[in-house]
């Protein structure tokens, strides 16, 4: 039990806002991209996975990098460094994407919302990882340097999950606002008056749950945060069960099912990537990802539903009945809302069809799984009424 | 009855020459939902400090390392189907091993429990 980290090792690292109601919440904290984050409540991660799933559950991803790009053509020139269409993307609406590298590797995967433009000039907030931020926000700048980039130091950034995120959400804005935070479908964001501060919500996040990112100034964040918690729908989650709830959901972790190893049509993000894109290209890495999704990719990023009760990990080995190594699980671990372990990795794209049988190798020993289409658990995104 | 303890956070409770081993509580909150144990094979002997069972929690998987040298004279079996088990009561029911031991004067390198107590102190 020597990997246990010690409060010593902690304590060099970066605060978010929320620091102190973390602590005074009884959370076990743990580093993650030079911050001190939450990992556990008491309550324990299997507790706060399914409390998300059945009523809401609170995150905080302020360590996460927010930034508004803007200039007289933000949304084309951003266009230049993602696949993702961008220019399509109206006023109020967020678009999921990567930045790629000069051979369609995945720098970052990002959130970009097209904001009203502003004295002519267009407006993108972008929400990108917290590890890789500064060399994001370095990337941007030199690559766009007719855009101005404003990194957002000064904001918290709270996520609230679950089937309760809403009726909960709407009873903390201005009565005005609750029928349209309420409406506003998924990868809609809209700005919100409440008490001499604007909440920055946008229906979006990473559970797979219906839910919000709220971006707020993060000397308002602790006192929302607790308004929130006050709430019985509502509880705190750490990134434990952040983890476990993206995981089943099939949403990738950056460093880990993706990277600069990686491109964005192997990694099954060719959703991502419209037809106009794929067509006109401009943008780094479009020979790489052009071809990849012309000829497809020699690898592919599966679902593994994996028998018995030991989780396969990261970095776990795939190989065939017959032994012959296919590929590697990239994320893995103990599915709660399943109640057994899942994973997803890479596989050569000729054993990658649903249904396969192939066996992860945990600790030297082979254990029996199949490739099956992800999400695990079904996404509950709110679409609209309809 | 002796109770001793490691600074990775095994504990080894000594009768008549035979140690039950676990982990502390300190490392069960520290651990989260456990979710499956990896337990030797009776009769596997193992030297202090050696690799002896893997804790499998939600959050990472976890060597537990033998406290004292010995031979493994019973698992609990309990375990396979209430991993929990070590959440819930890791100094009672959610024991792991029990080791016969080879040498009883390794325990004198191990702490006694306010010892760990003030290395907990110290780490936390």
């Amino acid at each position: 039990m020597s990997d246990i980290q010690t409060a010593a090792a902690v304590r060099d690292l970066v605060r978010t806002p929320l620091y102190d109601l973390h602590r005074a919440l009884g959370a076990c904290m743990t580093g993650f991209a030079g911050y001190t984050m939450p990992v556990q409540y008491p309550s324990g991660i299997v507790g706060e996975h399914l409390f998300t799933r059945t009523r809401a559950g609170l995150f905080d991803v302020s360590h996460m990098g927010q930034a508004i790009l803007s200039g007289p053509n933000a949304a084309r020139r951003l266009e230049t460094l993602v696949p993702g269409d961008i220019a399509a993307l109206a006023p109020g609406r967020m678009r999921y994407t990567q930045l790629l590298d000069g051979h369609g590797h995945i720098l970052d995967d990002l959130m970009v919302t097209r904001l009203d433009d502003e004295a002519g000039r267009e407006r993108l907030f972008l929400v990108v990882n917290a590890a890789p931020k500064r060399a994001d926000f370095a990337h941007l700048a030199a690559e766009l340097p007719d855009c101005a980039l404003t990194v957002l130091e000064d904001r918290a950034l709270l996520a609230l999950q679950g089937p309760r995120a809403a009726e909960v959400l709407r009873r903390h804005v201005l009565p005005a606002a609750a029928k349209s935070v309420s409406a506003m479908p998924f990868m809609a964001a809209g700005s919100y008056a409440r008490e001499g501060i604007f909440l920055d919500i946008s229906r979006s996040g990473y559970t797979g749950e219906d839910g919000f990112e709220i971006s707020l100034p993060a000397a308002a964040a602790p006192g929302f945060a607790q308004e929130l918690l006050d709430e019985a729908d509502v509880r705190p989650i750490g990134l434990g069960a952040r983890d476990s709830l993206r995981l089943e959901a099939g949403l990738c972790l950056y460093g880990h099912d993706i990277d600069r190893t990686t491109g964005p049509v192997e990694a099954g993000l060719s959703w991502s990537i419209s037809k106009r894109r794929c067509e006109e290209g401009g943008f780094l890495g479009y020979e790489q990802v052009k071809r990849a999704i012309e000829y497809g990719p020699s690898r592919l990023r599966v679902g593994f539903l994996v028998d018995g009760k030991v989780p396969a990990r990261e970095g776990a080995e795939i190989v065939t009945l017959e032994g012959e190594t296919i590929g590697r699980i990239t994320s893995g671990g103990f599915a709660p809302s399943l109640g057994r372990p899942v994973a997803m990795g890479y596989v050569d794209t000729a054993h990658a069809a649903p249904g396969a049988q192939v066996c992860p190798i945990v600790r030297g020993k082979p254990l029996a799984a199949k490739i099956v289409p992800i999400p695990f658990v079904p996404h509950h995104y709110f679409r609209g009424d309809r | 009855m002796t109770t001793r303890y490691t600074k990775s956070h095994e504990y080894v409770r000594v009768e008549g020459g035979t140690g039950v081993v676990g982990i502390t509580d300190y490392a069960q909150s520290q651990l989260g939902d456990v979710v499956f144990v990896e337990l030797p094979p009776v009769g596997e002997r193992l030297s202090k400090g050696a690799e002896a069972a893997t804790v499998e929690s939600v959050k990472a998987a976890s060597e537990v390392n033998a406290p004292v040298s010995g031979e493994v004279v019973e698992v609990n079996s309990a375990l396979a189907d209430s991993p929990g088990l070590v959440n819930e009561d890791p100094s009672g029911k959610g024991w792991f091993l029990k080791i016969k031991l080879t040498d009883a004067t390794e325990l004198d390198s191990l702490m006694d429990e306010d010892s760990y107590r003030a290395f907990l102190k110290a780490v936390s």
